[in-house]
């Protein structure tokens, strides 16, 4: 295969992708080492076959599918400490009680009207403050909730291959989405 | 009439209305729970902004799964 003088070579492009896929597998895994890891097997995968990628525009595209297989194959064979809450305060904390609620149940104050921000969720800004509310979540929490938004799986998958019962699982999501919503408002939505 | 409240099976507070709008997220709910969630939002104007910020983290998460950075 001859690429032109200026275009990187298959093996370069890939090599290239390294940091960021790091980025994804640290979010989700929230391990070092097992991102490291995953991370390495994915570019070795894809270097050894580099007949299954045909468009080089979309290989970014191709190699997190890829590392998205591997990583599901990790969380599988590490299910126990993926899931082992470390059991802080934090950890175990409902943040529905930050919540302005009345002693009846009912708001104290009205939550905060958002707007219509289509484009600004677009933005890098945003995108950036989303990835860092993400990672600020609890290891578990985090890992919980990337499997349901970036692995894209169903709860009863997540339940199945991790051994969680749906009681568990849906807890640990319930804190981690109302965790983001409150990162997303101070951060994000009131700082605007 | 607290009392009374409690007794109605599709009475929810806004505690419990946010916690299923968060549920939904992940789970189907039971059609007694959307009934109720469906009761409640006709009639409380607190909810449906909570509502609406939950529709556009969803909408945000899509915008990041979709996004490739560039650099």
């Amino acid at each position: 295969m001859s690429d032109p003088a200026n275009a990187p070579s298959f093996e370069t492009a890939v090599a290239q992708s390294r940091t960021y896929l790091l980025k994804f597998a640290r979010l989700q895994l929230r391990d070092e080492a097992w991102a490291e890891d995953v991370v390495s097997e994915t570019l070795l995968a894809a270097l050894a076959r580099p007949q299954a990628f045909a468009a080089r525009s979309q290989l970014r595209t191709w190699l997190v599918g890829i590392l998205k297989h591997k990583i599901v194959d990790v969380l599988r064979s590490r299910a126990r400490e993926v899931t082992l809450d470390s059991g802080t305060h934090d950890e175990s904390a409902d943040p529905l009680e930050h919540m302005a609620f009345k002693a009846s149940g009912h708001f104290a104050e009205r939550p905060a009207d958002w707007g219509n921000p289509e484009q600004d969720l677009g933005s890098r800004q945003f995108m950036t403050i989303l990835e860092a509310c993400t990672e600020k979540l609890p290891a578990v929490q985090g890992r919980l909730f990337l499997m349901r938004e970036w692995l894209e799986l169903s709860s009863e998958e997540i339940c199945k291959e991790l051994g969680l019962t749906p009681t568990n699982l849906y807890v640990q999501l319930h804190r981690a989405r109302l965790r983001l919503r409150e990162c997303l408002e101070l951060n994000w939505f009131a700082a605007r | 009439m607290k009392t009374l409240m409690n007794k109605l099976p599709l009475m929810r507070s806004c505690k419990e209305v946010t916690a299923l709008v968060i549920a939904r997220e992940d789970r189907e709910l039971p059609w007694m729970e959307r009934a109720a969630l469906r009761v409640h939002m006709a009639m409380c104007q607190a909810c449906p902004r909570f509502e609406r910020q939950v529709l556009t983290m969803r909408n945000a998460m899509k915008q990041w799964r979709g996004y490739t950075d560039q650099d």
